[in-house]
């Protein structure tokens, strides 16, 4: 699926050793450091996977204790997102919203993760009360933390409480020490904290790689956006690098307890620490795995040269992506910010996995960098390269096409600790509300929100970082907006309503789904709200029309969700499954689930554990840990039909020009698939027709996906289907259940 | 930088006068195994009677791909593993084009050919030489 082919000629020549340094003031940062509370573990290694334990820190009360991992945990819930939702329903009450202290963040690898001989298996599972959504969000993030907190001794991390000062949580795996300190003076912005922590923490230059520091910035203090870091050191670089747990407002939670940060000092890591039961297994489906990056890589997505940004142009030629606020699907632009201008700016001569072992290595890093705007103006860094979603959604869906704009707006998010795809969103439906007159200059406090405006767009970042102005109202996310906008009397409710991307309070990720009715139901039809972590069906279903029937659409929409949900139960990443596929792929039978690659994951994790399943045991496993989500949902008052709706805009054209700019396509399903005849009919009324037509099919949709899932026609999973799924053991879940049928 | 090389012409590969002596020196003397197939060379009979050899050139993609930096030239320009950080992700193994990346089920850190010239006194034949050639250039891989 490749675009181009690789030049190295191309590469721009930029010294990837070389950016600003933040160590100066390291030493008094460190003297002001007060221990709040110290006390000592037994550090251990997994056994198959699994430690056994959890680490409870209160940061309110200080009290910090070790809890069992039960058998009934792992039979349930696995581990990942699993034991984070379990720990999440156990510690609130329907009545908990995110800023309660009750409110727990739970950080959670799953027992593959820590193995390093396949392709992207260090990944951890954030899991908490979304301050967007209300109900429990959860993020798969990379960086070495997930597996150095495993191979301290512990399977999950689990904060709650809040607390009155900044504080730390460190725990040193090394020598068996978990200590609170008040950190009083930390700098707040990401790049400059995790990389002063990593160095304060570490006790040689060596042992910087057994760190790894998870942290947010000063945007996520005033808004509900703010996403977490977790680092790993870059060894040829000599930095820090940062991975995100984005979505939901996980970042908001965090600082709302008042953490500036939890860092891991875990053991050297070495192949064998995760004591899986069948390591010979796993190192030669690793090997093969490896060997099928390096044949096929260069003539498929290219992640290695790329990342994920491989497909700007794919989607754009496919008229997917999102661009004005999903208004429209592709751009004169693009090429701007297409994967051949990335393959040259991001630094090819060095090695970008999160993890070890990931030969997919899609952490592309665009080094020099030098910053025009903000607190960092004339400071030289290294940004994220960046990933598809932040190339569209900061970019193409803003209207911004230069790339050195669209790098320091990423390098901001992260840094701030803001979610880049939400703010990609919610900057989208800003200017889209400029434009239509719903904002203007004097209602954003002076700036000028037009399509392509980085300086301002920037400057509304900085804002919210500072807790400032616009900033602070754009924070609040694209719901809240919607709201305050309606409120004010600043334009057509039903407009707004429309327009604004999210479901569930959260911001759709970057994708166009109006024209796949399997995407809009791969977003709406989740449990967190609309991201590309549960369903991401737009390019099996638009680009290799793997999934061509209504039946197809609904079968995939039982079928991915459940697959997808088990690389987070166990600490999976989800793109070497499918970015890229074996030589013979196209030949086996159902291609589109990549069936070499399920088998490396179902030998994988049985090596892993010593528990023997099969590609239906996978889905099985998923269900249950899926479902009580979606119950979880239902206990705090979301989770059925109605929060399951999409706003118009991800369904089709809300507005006459959209209509306009694909009018041939339109009018033909006015008379292909409604059998009406266009040529008779007015603009408003063909676009009156299209509104119905797609809200049935919808619907229609809806009710198939739910029935096969084993939901009634509200959402509500059946008192069988959890009697399959052996959720009927717990006599809580049966009873939120029970309300509703 | 040193290099193991082959003449195919001189090396007798279906064992009419050698039994292998290259592998089965390498295996024990350098990694002290005991299986020659798991030396860091390998000579294959072909069916036509002629020898197929596997050695590694010294190329450094590994050490492109290696994320510890377990992997570096040494003086000689030899390709030589550190154990001591290695994490066993066998990266090298899979990105090795020659395939000739090693490994020992029981360790957990793979090893490779360190132009020690060991199999080279070992040849009966003398089919075996180390040269001294250029380092090859960096490989984005
Ligand atoms: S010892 Fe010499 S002749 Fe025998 S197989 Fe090895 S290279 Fe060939
Ligand atoms: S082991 Fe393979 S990749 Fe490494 S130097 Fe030798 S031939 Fe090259
Ligand atoms: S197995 Fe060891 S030497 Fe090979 S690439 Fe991985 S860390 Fe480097
Ligand atoms: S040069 Fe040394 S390490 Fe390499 S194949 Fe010969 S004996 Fe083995």
């Amino acid at each position: 699926m490749s675009q181009f082919v690789f030049d190295p000629t191309k590469v721009m020549d930029i010294d990837f050793t070389k950016r600003t340094e933040y160590l100066e003031g390291l030493e008094a940062i460190k003297a002001a450091h007060k221990v709040l509370k110290e006390i000592s573990f037994t550090p251990s290694l997994p056994d198959k996977g699994y430690n056994h334990r959890s680490l409870y820190v209160n940061v309110g009360t200080l009290e910090v204790k070790e809890k069992p991992v039960t058998q009934q945990m792992k039979d349930v819930f696995l581990g990942g997102r699993g034991f984070g939702l379990w720990h999440l329903w156990n510690a609130v009450k329907p009545t908990t919203r995110w800023n309660d202290p009750e409110n727990e963040i739970i950080i959670c690898p799953g027992p593959v993760s820590g193995i390093t001989q396949y392709a992207g298996t260090g990944k951890s599972l954030v899991v908490t009360l979304s301050p967007q959504t209300d109900i429990p969000i959860d993020s798969n993030v990379g960086g070495y933390f997930g597996p150095l907190l495993k191979f301290s001794g512990f399977d999950a991390l689990e904060i709650q409480g809040k607390s009155e000062c900044d504080l730390i949580v460190f725990i040193d795996g090394q020598k068996g020490i978990i200590r609170i300190e008040e950190a009083p003076e930390e700098p707040v912005d990401s790049h400059v904290l995790a990389e002063v922590l990593t160095h304060m923490y570490a006790e040689n230059d060596a042992d910087r790689v057994n760190i790894s520091v998870v942290c947010t910035g000063a945007a996520a203090e005033h808004s509900l956006i703010g996403m977490l870091n977790f680092s790993w050191w870059d060894h040829r670089r000599g930095c820090i690098r940062l991975k995100q747990a984005g979505r939901g407002g996980i970042g908001t939670v965090f600082r709302n307890k008042r953490i500036r940060a939890v860092v891991c000092r875990g053991p050297q890591v070495k192949g064998d620490l995760n004591n899986v039961a069948d390591y010979e297994t796993i190192a030669k489906t690793g090997i093969k795995y490896h060997k099928e990056i390096r044949e096929n890589d260069p003539y498929q997505c290219m992640m290695r040269r790329n990342g994920t940004a491989h497909i700007v142009e794919i989607m754009d030629a496919y008229d997917l992506l999102p661009t004005h606020n999903f208004q429209y699907g592709s751009h004169p632009d693009t090429h701007k910010i297409d994967s051949a201008y990335w393959q040259s700016r991001c630094t090819q001569k060095t090695v970008d996995g999160c993890w070890y072992g990931c030969s997919m290595a899609c952490a592309k890093g665009a080094d020099g960098l030098v910053v025009k705007t903000g607190p960092y103006k004339g400071h030289t860094v290294t940004v994220d390269g960046p990933e598809y979603e932040n190339a569209a959604g900061l970019g193409s869906n803003c209207g911004v096409f230069d790339p050195d704009y669209l790098l320091e707006l990423n390098f901001y998010c992260d840094t701030y600790g803001i979610c880049t795809i939400t703010y990609g969103t919610l900057t989208a439906f800003v200017m889209e509300c400029y434009q239509r007159g719903i904002l203007n200059k004097e209602r954003t406090g002076g700036l000028e929100m037009t399509w392509g405006n980085a300086e301002d767009d920037l400057e509304m970042m900085h804002q919210m970082a500072r807790g400032e102005g616009f900033g602070i109202i754009a924070g609040q996310g694209v719901k809240k907006m919607k709201e305050i906008f309606i409120k004010n009397g600043w334009g057509d409710p039903k407009l707004i309503n429309d327009i604004g991307m999210e479901n569930k309070g959260l911001e759709y990720s970057q994708y166009m789904s109006k024209e796949s009715l399997a995407q809009q139901g791969g977003y709406a039809l989740t449990n967190k709200g609309p991201q590309h972590d549960e369903a991401w069906l737009i390019f099996m279903d638009m680009v290799n029309k793997q999934i061509p029937t209504f039946e197809d659409k609904a079968e995939a929409l039982y079928y991915f969700p459940l697959f997808r949900t088990w690389f987070g139960l166990n600490g999976f990443c989800k793109l070497p499954w499918n970015d890229v596929v074996p030589s013979n792929n196209a030949q086996q039978p159902e291609a589109h689930k990549i069936p070499e690659h399920v088998q490396n994951y179902v030998d994988i994790f049985t090596a892993t554990t010593g528990i023997k399943i099969d590609k239906d045991e996978l889905i099985h496993q998923s269900a249950k840990v899926y479902n009580f989500q979606r119950i979880f949902n239902i206990r705090m008052g979301k989770g059925l039909r109605k929060d399951d709706h999409a706003p118009f805009r991800a369904l089709g054209p809300v507005t006459t020009e959209e209509y306009l700019s694909r009018q041939e396509r339109y009018d033909k399903q006015i008379a292909e698939e409604m059998k009406l005849d266009p040529t008779t009919m007015s603009l408003e009324e063909k676009m009156a027709a299209h509104r119905s037509w797609r809200q049935g099919r919808y619907e229609q949709l809806t009710d198939a996906v739910y029935k096969r899932r084993g939901w009634t026609p509200n959402g509500v999973p059946t008192l069988e289907r959890l009697k399959e799924l052996g959720l009927d053991a717990f006599p809580e879940v049966v009873d939120v259940v029970k309300l509703h049928l | 930088m040193r290099q193991l090389r082959i003449d195919l012409s001189k090396c007798d590969a279906g064992r009419a006068t050698c039994q292998h002596e290259c592998e089965s020196s390498c295996v024990e003397k350098v990694f002290k195994l005991t299986d020659p197939a798991m030396a860091a060379l390998h000579i294959r009979e072909l069916a036509d009677g002629s020898g197929q050899a596997v050695l590694c050139d010294q190329c450094g993609d590994c050490v492109v791909v290696c994320p510890t930096e377990a992997l570096s030239r040494n003086k000689l320009g030899v390709v030589v593993i550190d154990k001591k950080v290695c994490v066993g992700c066998y990266m090298c193994m899979g990105f090795c084009e020659k395939e000739i990346f090693e490994r020992n089920p029981e360790w957990t850190e793979p090893y490779k050919c360190i132009s020690c010239g060991i199999c080279v006194k070992a040849c009966p034949h003398a089919a075996l030489e180390i040269v001294d050639v250029p380092e090859p250039a960096y490989r984005i891989l």
